[in-house]
């Protein structure tokens, strides 16, 4: 108690410096945790650019390739599934609903996704929020076409706002003989969802339509506009993958096994929770130099507080005569001086948690705003909580080192610093 | 406790030299009784802190030569050394007697924090012995001051409170009048006397100021026990 005592005293004693020293400690334990905090929001976000759907279903191939395209807009498929197989599953009986993408086409360097209406009412990210139109409407008729937030910024296009469609990414076979018209925007996701362009099935067919070789039509056999709207159904022959959503979460290990083994077409389902999970882990080396790096800042915020305390030592002799003399032994000195960077590090390690959580709570809509990135506040999780106490200790540790200095010099003075 | 027939200090053949260096001390032979007051002089150089040092047992005398209270110094370990200070020694500095940061009530209580045995020797709760201490020196106004707003004056007496708290057997001062004028020397000196007498402490009190050396039982002259001394 008596230490406790004389510990804060002298520590509030030179407020200035156990401010400075404090805070130091307080902004590096910020970072640290703030790293943390970030890490497991970007993870989140991640892992959740896809949510509510159980199955993601593509041509036989890589679990991260059918993820890369389908869901992040890289890469290309291999092959396509029959729409026959796609509507094949969309009525099995344990299959709620499916979303076909068509892949293939593009616009000025964005993708150009054909799909139907279940897309606007099942597609959900983040947590089960579905899509909304930020303007206009959804996609009705062949040239009907939809615009992802971010399309429509970097492109200025508004509604009514007339789009040729290219065949492939490569943009030099314009199938500018077929005008799109924007129809409708959606709102902004923060997901891949913002660099597409969506469109319907039978539209991305009608763009094919005189390509069926797969070169542009002869001259005089292309097909015009007119032709398109004048047929009563526009056939659809294939699609790339499908996103599915059982009708009931049990199902989906079955439906995976049976999607996987379907005798008619080979093709690959997977789970997206778990494909992104697995992603992640793949690309998260660079997080773990974060947090190498925030550790690092502490070790350089408990270097300070090492310094300022060591440095105070040589104007606290006569301190240290004094309680000497009143009976203090050499080990109530080196006790002193560690309580004392104790209780600085603990101070921080505290305020810096106090700092996490005040930024987050004055940050967090702008992060969502701007990044779409989701930094849940929350209590401190296992790890956090043993950065927090590894500080702690180490600022004990670390007092260590003064006061060793300070029990030498203590032994040696005795009684007989004169000032 | 110690009885009249046990001197408070009494060193024989006494000899101290720091690492492997020359002795600095070598007193054949030095006895204080005690409640004696004692006035030590001596040059500086003559080796004054270095048997404060010893007779507080912050500096480890040889076993056999130096005993206090009746307890041979040097056969005690280096923590028992701090608890007889710390329970049976006041010790006055020259200046600079306070901690800077404890108020005057924090200050003068500190001994009796450090140490039970010093707690124990209290005969009133501790707040209310350091208030008594506090107005034996006239002080009593100060308690909740910062001790850096005292003056060297002011500041001498909290640290002869805190040395007479708990009526310890030997009181040290270190040149404790050095700092002040003429007149407070005296009236410092009055105060300090009437408590120790209170106390019943044997007063070791050492100065180069030959002028006082009338108000004491007896001068000792370290140059002259110290054969060791420049």
């Amino acid at each position: 108690m008596l230490l406790l005592h004389l510990a804060r005293q002298s520590l509030t004693n030179r407020i200035l410096t156990t401010t400075l020293t404090a805070l130091s400690i307080a902004f590096s334990v910020a970072l640290l945790v703030g790293v943390e905090n970030v890490r497991t929001g970007m993870r989140e976000s991640f892992s959740n650019t896809v949510s509510g759907t159980d199955l993601i279903v593509g041509s036989r191939g890589g679990t991260i390739q059918l993820l890369l395209y389908s869901v992040f807009g890289m890469g290309s498929p291999v092959a396509n599934i029959s729409h026959e197989t796609w509507r094949k599953w969309d009525e099995h009986d344990a299959v709620a609903w499916t979303i076909p993408y068509a892949l293939g086409d593009s616009h000025r360097g964005f993708r150009v996704i054909g799909t139907n209406e279940s897309f606007y009412d099942h597609y959900k990210y983040r947590g089960g929020q579905s899509l909304a139109l930020a303007e206009g409407r959804e996609t009705e008729g062949v040239f009907d076409l939809v615009l992802g937030a971010e399309v429509a910024s970097r492109l200025g296009y508004g509604l009514g706002q007339r789009v040729a469609v290219t065949h492939g990414m490569g943009g030099f076979m314009d199938h500018d003989e077929l005008p799109f018209e924007v129809v409708g925007i959606l709102e902004r996701t923060f997901t891949p969802v913002d660099r597409a362009i969506y469109v319907t099935l039978e539209g991305i067919s009608a763009i094919h339509m005189g390509w069926e070789t797969g070169a542009p039509p002869m001259p005089g056999e292309e097909v015009t506009a007119e032709e398109v709207l004048a047929m009563d159904e526009i056939p659809v022959s294939q699609i790339t993958s499908f996103f599915l959503g059982a009708e009931s979460r049990a199902f989906t290990l079955q439906l995976q096994r049976d999607i996987s083994t379907d005798e008619v077409e080979p093709m690959t389902a997977v789970i997206p929770g778990v494909a992104l999970a697995e992603m992640w882990r793949g690309i998260s080396y660079a997080e773990d130099g974060l947090r190498v790096i925030s550790g690092f800042v502490v070790l350089v915020g408990i270097l300070g507080m090492l310094v300022s305390i060591y440095t105070s030592l040589d104007a606290r002799r006569r301190e240290m005569a004094i309680l000497r003399a009143l009976g203090a032994g050499p080990r109530r000195i080196v006790s002193l001086l560690v309580l004392e960077a104790g209780l600085l590090s603990m101070i921080g390690a505290l305020l810096g948690v106090l700092f996490v959580y005040g930024g987050l709570t004055v940050m967090q809509p702008w992060l969502e705003g701007q990044f779409g990135l989701q930094i849940p506040i929350r209590m401190l999780d296992g790890v956090q909580l043993m950065f927090v106490g590894a500080v702690v200790v180490l600022g004990f540790a670390a007092g260590l080192v003064p006061a060793i200095k300070a029990y030498r010099t203590a032994l040696h003075d005795g009684l007989s610093v004169r000032v | 406790m110690v009885s009249d027939e046990t001197p408070c200090i009494r060193a024989k053949a006494l000899t101290f030299a720091y690492d492997k260096g020359p002795n600095v001390l070598d007193i054949p032979e030095l006895t204080v009784n005690a409640g004696e007051r004692v006035f030590l002089h001596g040059p500086s150089g003559s080796g004054k802190t270095t048997l404060l040092g010893l007779i507080a047992g912050v500096l480890k005398p040889n076993p056999g030569q130096l005993d206090v209270l009746g307890q041979d110094v040097g056969a005690l370990s280096s923590p028992a050394r701090d608890r007889l200070r710390a329970t049976h020694i006041g010790y006055v500095f020259q200046m600079f007697n306070l901690i800077p940061y404890l108020n005057v009530r924090d200050n003068i209580a500190l001994p009796a924090r450090i140490n039970g045995d010093r707690r124990k020797r209290l005969t009133l709760p501790i707040d209310e012995a350091v208030a008594e201490a506090a107005a034996d020196l006239g002080i009593e106004e100060l308690l909740d001051e910062r001790v850096t707003k005292l003056s060297v004056g002011q500041q001498q007496r909290v640290a002869a409170a805190r040395a007479i708290l708990g009526a310890p057997e030997l009181i040290i001062a270190d040149e404790p009048t050095s700092a002040l004028d003429a007149d407070r020397r005296h009236a410092f000196l009055e105060l300090l006397f009437k408590n120790v007498a209170e106390a019943g402490s044997t007063l070791l009190f050492v100065s180069h100021d030959m002028g006082l050396a009338d108000l004491f039982d007896r001068p000792l002259s370290l140059s002259e026990l110290n054969r060791a001394g420049a």
